[in-house]
């Protein structure tokens, strides 16, 4: 019985330490990589500033101005002016949905070639022979 | 444990026969019992007193073995720690209420030489000379030649310029990382940011520290490491701010004014929307202040906080506001508008000798701007309130907006009040301020009566201050400057749809010899809008202005800042969404056409 148990115990020490030799390189290579991906995040971090600096640079007014003078002929850009607010009554209402069962609803019972034609008064329908 | 009885009986007995007292043998038995259970004792608290010190001296030397590891090791940043909590080291951006940006940072590179590692240090002074133009490669061949071990070369420089050291090639020119402030919107709201420059440089990296606006009143903030990550939010709007730069720099040039400033404010939180004064500079290049001359003249100097003027015109509103306050009078009390008139022992006199009265109402009194209607109200409210009126308006010190230049402007007000400064001061003379003390004391018109504290950190909320006036005095205040604005000396202003109110002031300059001249004026419109309820107030000022269009040059406020502000409140109040009341031009009705 006692060997079998010396056996074991030296197979365990031996699998732990193998466990604990793979875990301590894994762990360093997992430090490395974090090192590596904050070493990367700064360098983004550092061209996010970079770009937003450039997009602020970009987009100062004085330029946007002389932009907007530039291609006044295609763009037709002018400062906002107290005259471009509107009220809401000149909003024009969206045209009403007619649907099936409506006062308005055209008349389909005569099957007839309605193509086109929203209009409430049915225009006759086409003589033989007039079609294009 | 075996126990040695007492009173043993064999010896008991022994000692009966020899006729001793066998209580002797008890109290030696008892005396070696206590000395025996007295050493175990002893023995044991002596083992106990071995483990407590091994116990300390173990944790001793641990503390002291980790101390001196720490000591010993080179610094490493955290590895495995997570990047959430931001500490930068970075200076914090700025940005306008939008979040736009203002002021950020930049990666660059300063260049520095050693010149003991240098090869050729004739060829690297010419060829830097090429790359840089203020180089002179004379004196910088003596310097590198001269036995130094270190020379810093340029503190900042761009990639290409950086690109052309490279190829040089020699290895005694260095390069050091450095932080660099940028303001990618040039000379907008240079005034606001000021500036930025490097304190303490070493070879790998420079603190930047602020030098002017605020950029200096906030430094602490904007170094603070724990709040890197947040930029400051100012309440300046970047649009506005450009529309206002824009409209004030065609009027300057327009009406041949040194300089000028304007200030928008909103009137019940006191946040400024818009402050700017020509002429500007450049942030990014800072220029030198001036060593000789007015420091006033330089493009440095910020006439809407720094700019101690006297305000002229735009004072008589207080007058008159505070006359009301008190209930001395109101809005159609007739007054004695008599003009010219002996007062305090002065003739005061009106507008090129013109003459209101006898008589006039408080409110034409503001409309046709009288001076001596004013000065009359003035004597009535008497020196003392009225010294404390202007006090509670905030004219007797400084403002505190976030701007290190604004401790330092300091308004100019009498040491005493005989009848002549209560009267001069009544309509604006003999005491100065800068253009931000007044927009502060409009704003507490505006506002139905309560003073605000004019800040340019965004996030305001509407301000409790203390109570100036009653909401009735704010508001028949506001009514007659908007009667001043329809059918008095600011009609230029009346934008269609914003009614605006705002009273016009124009003062000549002192000038070197203690008098004014009177071909150099300082003219100041002080407005607020819509009148029926006012949320802004627009203070705009401009040196020696002069209108030139008519047969003679006019000099009034009437025709130099009224238009133009007229014309910044035109492009600002649809910026600053507010919608004109007029009402829209009819729709075009549908009509019935007969087909």
């Amino acid at each position: 019985m006692r060997p079998v148990f010396f056996v074991l115990s030296f197979l365990a020490v031996m699998g732990l330490a193998f466990w604990a030799y793979r875990e301590n390189y894994a762990t360093q290579s997992a430090l490395r990589e974090m090192g590596r991906l904050q070493d990367e995040i700064a360098s983004l971090r550092e061209a996010l500033a970079l770009q937003r600096a450039e997009w602020a640079y970009l987009n100062r007014p004085e330029r946007l101005r002389e932009l907007a003078t530039l291609n006044f002929e295609r763009l037709g850009l002018l400062p906002l002016d107290p005259t471009q607010f509107g009220a809401a009554a000149q909003v024009s209402y969206p045209a009403p949905t007619i649907l099936p069962g409506d006062a308005l609803f055209p008349d389909i019972s005569n099957p007839v070639d309605v193509t086109g034609q929203t209009s409430t008064e049915m225009a006759p329908p086409p003589a033989d022979g007039q079609f294009p | 444990m075996i126990r040695t009885p007492l009173r043993p009986l064999a010896r008991i007995l022994l000692a009966r026969q020899k006729g001793e007292n066998p209580d002797t043998i008890e109290r030696e038995n008892l005396r070696l019992r206590h000395e025996e259970i007295r050493d175990r004792t002893r023995a044991r608290a002596e083992v106990r007193l071995v483990f407590l010190s091994l116990g300390f001296l173990a944790a001793f030397a641990t503390v002291g073995a980790r101390m001196g590891l720490l000591a010993a090791t080179e610094p490493v940043e955290p590895r495995s720690a997570s990047a959430g909590a931001q500490i930068l080291a970075t200076r914090a951006d700025i940005t306008d209420r939008n979040g736009r940006i203002l002021a950020t940072n930049m990666q660059t590179y300063a260049l520095y030489a050693q010149p003991k590692d240098m090869v050729d240090p004739g060829r690297v002074s010419r060829e830097l000379a090429k790359i840089f133009p203020e180089i002179d490669p004379v004196a910088m061949e003596r310097r590198l030649t001269d036995g130094r071990t270190f020379l810093w070369i340029r503190r900042v420089m761009s990639p290409e310029q950086m690109q052309r050291v490279h190829e040089i090639g020699d290895p005694g020119l260095l390069f050091g990382p450095r932080e660099m402030r940028l303001y990618p919107n040039g000379t907008l709201a240079a005034h606001v940011l000021g500036g930025a420059s490097f304190g303490a440089e070493g070879v790998s990296s420079a603190e930047v520290i602020g030098t002017a606006g605020i950029e200096k009143a906030l430094d602490a903030r904007l170094r603070d490491p724990a709040q890197a990550g947040a930029p400051l939010e100012l309440s300046i709007d970047l649009t506005l701010q450009a529309a206002v730069e824009e409209i004030l720099a065609t009027g300057k040039t327009m009406l041949n004014a040194k300089g000028a400033a304007a200030i928008l404010m909103d009137v019940r939180t006191g946040e400024i929307l818009s402050l700017a004064s020509l002429p500007a500079f450049d942030p990014n290049d800072r220029p030198n202040p001036l060593v000789k001359g007015d420091p006033g003249d330089s493009p440095l100097f910020n006439r809407a906080v720094q700019g101690v003027y006297e305000l002229g015109s735009t004072f008589k509103i207080f007058t008159v506001a505070n006359a009301m306050n008190l209930g001395l009078v109101a809005p159609d009390t007739m007054v004695d508008a008599d003009a010219p008139r002996r007062l305090g022992g002065h003739m005061i006199s009106e507008f090129q000798g013109k003459n209101y009265g006898p008589l006039l109402s408080v409110e034409n009194v503001i409309v046709k701007s009288s001076n001596v209607g004013t000065a009359n109200l003035a004597l009535m409210v008497g020196a003392e309130r009225q010294a404390a009126f202007f006090q509670s308006l905030g004219f007797f010190d400084p403002t505190v907006i976030e701007l290190v230049e604004a401790p330092g402007a300091k308004p100019i007000v009498p040491k005493r009040w005989p009848d002549i400064t209560t009267i001069t001061t009544s309509y604006g003379h003999g005491i100065s301020a800068s253009p931000m003390h007044l927009a502060v004391a409009y704003a507490a018109i505006a506002n139905g009566g309560v003073r605000v504290t004019p800040t340019l950190l965004r996030g305001g909320v509407p301000q409790n201050g203390p109570r100036v006036m009653t909401q009735e005095t704010a508001v028949a205040s506001v009514d007659m400057m908007r009667k001043a604005v329809v059918a008095g000396t600011a009609t230029l202003a009346d934008v269609p749809g914003y009614q605006v109110a705002g009273k016009t002031g124009t003062a000549e300059k002192p000038n070197a010899q203690g008098g004014y001249d009177t071909d150099k004026v300082v003219n100041t419109f002080a407005s607020m809008f819509p009148a029926d309820d006012p949320k802004y107030v627009l203070v705009v000022t401009l040196d020696e202005p002069v209108e030139t269009s008519g047969s003679e040059p006019r000099r009034t406020a009437g025709w130099t800042a009224v238009p133009v502000a007229g014309e910044i409140i035109r492009r600002a109040a649809p910026l600053l969404g507010l919608r004109p009341v007029v009402e829209p031009p009819p729709v075009d009705e549908l009509t019935a056409v007969a087909n």
